[in-house]
């Protein structure tokens, strides 16, 4: 809808006063707000010394999360591969182990390029069994780019050492942090 | 004017300059720190403790980094202005006292000789023998033309602007020089006119002489308030410090007359800029606050070195509070637009200058008691707000377009 005469309001400057026409106290005034914020509390965090605490939802290096005997979650279907609009994600699919009752395959490779990577958390969304996860790391760095392509022993470690350090992503932490975080009931 | 010891010069000029450099270096620094606590963050810290090293770091990244030429400047002026910049900024500083002085003592009115008095020459050769032997904290004591001399370099660093913006060529250099010398010229006006009301109380041009007819007399901040505060506001624009900082508006021009200058060319302008801020501080506590007195606070003490120090530290007191004011009236004021800078020197400053001169004039005529010229002080400045207040709102701060009254129906 264009926008018409009497959409608009026209707003007139206010008048000064005395006060305002001789400067000085309004520049008072000014001066006694910075001079407040000179001794107001410092808002900087020194980073590298000072981390930052992240919300738990922020999306940051990968992990593939391990169940309780500590094996991979991953059934090796393909959804978190097939929604990842930069296709970062390579996976080699092995029938499972004999002993491993629950499912018919396992992830032999898991493969993510995290230089490929947006970072937009499309597998976590698409991952039917919660078990490839973001976490809160974002200070990234390597010295090649074969460092930076992540195989699946790497992303286990990365859970290892984010479970370690208590900062779960929020999924797997979703019983603590209370019912805003749950699954919707389903009727 | 007595003859001068060139080694006693050279030495006080080598301990002044090795005093302003590391001020100015502090200087860059103390902006930063203060603009960052304003913002609520921290500032520098890094370089050393509390980041106290930061000027040293960087004044070594000037000196190392490279000077680039652009292909398209002129290649002599380019070169020149920033050195005109920092020469003018320097030359400045001969005049304006930086500790405790002693006025020259006044010529002696001849006489007849009487019987076991000194006669008159006599008398006056003492005196400049007296005058001659006391150390005086400045580099070219009692030299006349003192205030004269320090607002005629001043105006000269105009050039320094002038010249970068020209030789740049480049629109944004052009635009950013034309503007601060519209600027400069301006606020030159007001700037000294502010001062000729002192200098006829004082009745020298001597800085010197100023600082003492304010000990004997009281300072000038009691007796034309509006003078300083006129003085005070040319002086920030003549600086081209914030809220007057249209030449290197950064939004509006990039970097102004700055924008194709880097590394120790750049650092050039930067010393000049900051020397400049020292001087004027320095010369708003001569002029207006008494130099080296503060209420009988500076002759605690009568031994003479301690008496030297001691005014010392006052003068250069004032100056650091004169600066810290810089600091934080730079993030106080917002920039004014160019047409109401213009408005602000001639429409009101020069004017209220003028006037503030004629009721100098008056006062000194006919030799009324100083506190006259305070009330008229006051007055005149209260008067000009008056005068705002029944013009309306100044052209200047008019909408460009017209405000139309539409009446806000609510949709039934």
């Amino acid at each position: 809808m264009p926008l018409s005469e009497k959409d608009v309001m026209w707003v007139e400057e206010p008048k000064l006063g005395l006060l305002g026409q001789l400067y000085l106290p309004i520049v008072y005034d000014g001066l006694m707000t910075t001079v407040r914020h000179i001794f107001s509390k410092k808002l900087t965090e020194s980073y590298p010394e000072q981390e930052p605490t992240l919300p738990p939802n922020y999306r940051g290096v990968h992990r593939l999360n391990r169940d309780e005997q500590s094996r991979v979650k991953c059934v090796a279907c393909y959804m978190c591969a097939t929604a990842c609009p930069a296709h970062c994600i390579d996976i080699v699919a092995a029938p499972a182990p004999a002993e491993w009752t629950d499912r018919e395959k396992y992830p032999e490779t898991f493969v993510i390029d995290e230089l490929r990577c947006i970072y937009c958390g499309m597998c976590e969304e698409a991952c039917p069994v919660d078990a490839i996860e973001l976490t809160t790391l974002y200070d990234l760095t390597g010295l090649s780019r074969e460092e930076m392509i992540f195989d699946k022993e790497k992303l286990l470690s990365v859970f290892d050492q984010t479970t370690a350090a208590g900062t779960d992503p929020v999924r797997t932490r979703s019983s603590n942090l209370g019912p805003a975080a749950e699954a919707p009931p389903s009727y | 004017m007595p003859e001068f010891d060139i080694l006693t010069t050279l030495i006080v000029i080598a301990c002044v300059i090795a005093v302003v450099m590391p001020l100015v270096g502090y200087l860059t620094l103390g902006e930063r720190k203060v603009s960052a606590w304003i913002q609520d963050r921290v500032g520098p810290n890094r370089v050393g403790p509390l980041g106290l090293l930061q000027p040293l770091a960087d004044g070594g990244k000037f000196f190392l980094k490279e000077a680039p030429i652009p292909s398209h400047v002129d290649k002599v002026f380019y070169l020149l202005a920033p050195a005109v910049a920092m020469a003018t900024a320097l030359i400045a500083f001969a005049v304006v006292p930086w500790g405790a002085t002693v006025a020259q003592p006044a010529p002696v009115a001849m006489t007849a000789t009487m019987d076991g008095k000194p006669s008159a020459l006599e008398q006056y050769e003492a005196s400049q023998k007296k005058y001659h032997d006391t150390f005086n904290g400045v580099i070219v004591p009692g030299l006349d033309i003192g205030i004269l001399y320090v607002f005629a370099i001043g105006s000269l660093a105009v050039y320094g602007v002038i010249l970068g913006g020209w030789s740049s060529d480049n629109k944004y250099s052009l635009l950013g020089a034309l503007r601060s010398s519209a600027q400069i010229i301006s606020y030159e006006i007001p700037l000294g006119m502010s001062v000729v009301g002192v200098v006829l109380f004082a009745g020298t041009l001597n800085l010197e002489g100023i600082i003492e007819w304010q000990k004997q007399h009281g300072w000038f901040m009691f007796y034309q308030p509006l003078a300083f505060l006129l003085f005070m506001t040319s002086v920030y624009a003549e600086c081209n410090r914030l809220p007057f900082d249209l030449p290197e508006a950064e939004q509006e021009l990039v970097g102004g007359y700055l924008t194709e200058y880097g590394s120790l060319n750049f650092g050039m302008f930067m010393l000049g800029e900051y020397t400049h801020m020292i001087t004027t501080s320095l010369l708003m506590s001569i002029l207006f606050f008494g130099g080296w007195s503060f209420f009988g606070l500076e002759d605690v003490s009568t031994s003479p070195l301690w008496g030297f120090v001691i005014k010392t530290l006052i003068l250069l007191a004032k100056m650091g509070f004169f600066l810290t004011l810089y600091l934080l009236i730079r993030w106080t004021i917002p920039r004014f637009r160019f047409d109401q800078l213009m408005g602000l020197a001639w429409k009101v400053m020069i004017p209220l200058a003028l006037l503030h001169l004629l009721a100098t004039m008056l006062v000194r005529q006919f030799s009324l008691p100083n506190v006259v010229l305070t009330v008229a002080s006051v007055a005149l400045f209260v008067g000009a707000g008056v005068v705002g207040l029944m013009v309306g709102t100044a052209p200047n701060n008019k909408p460009r377009r017209v405000a139309a009254k539409v009446e806000v129906t609510t949709a039934s």
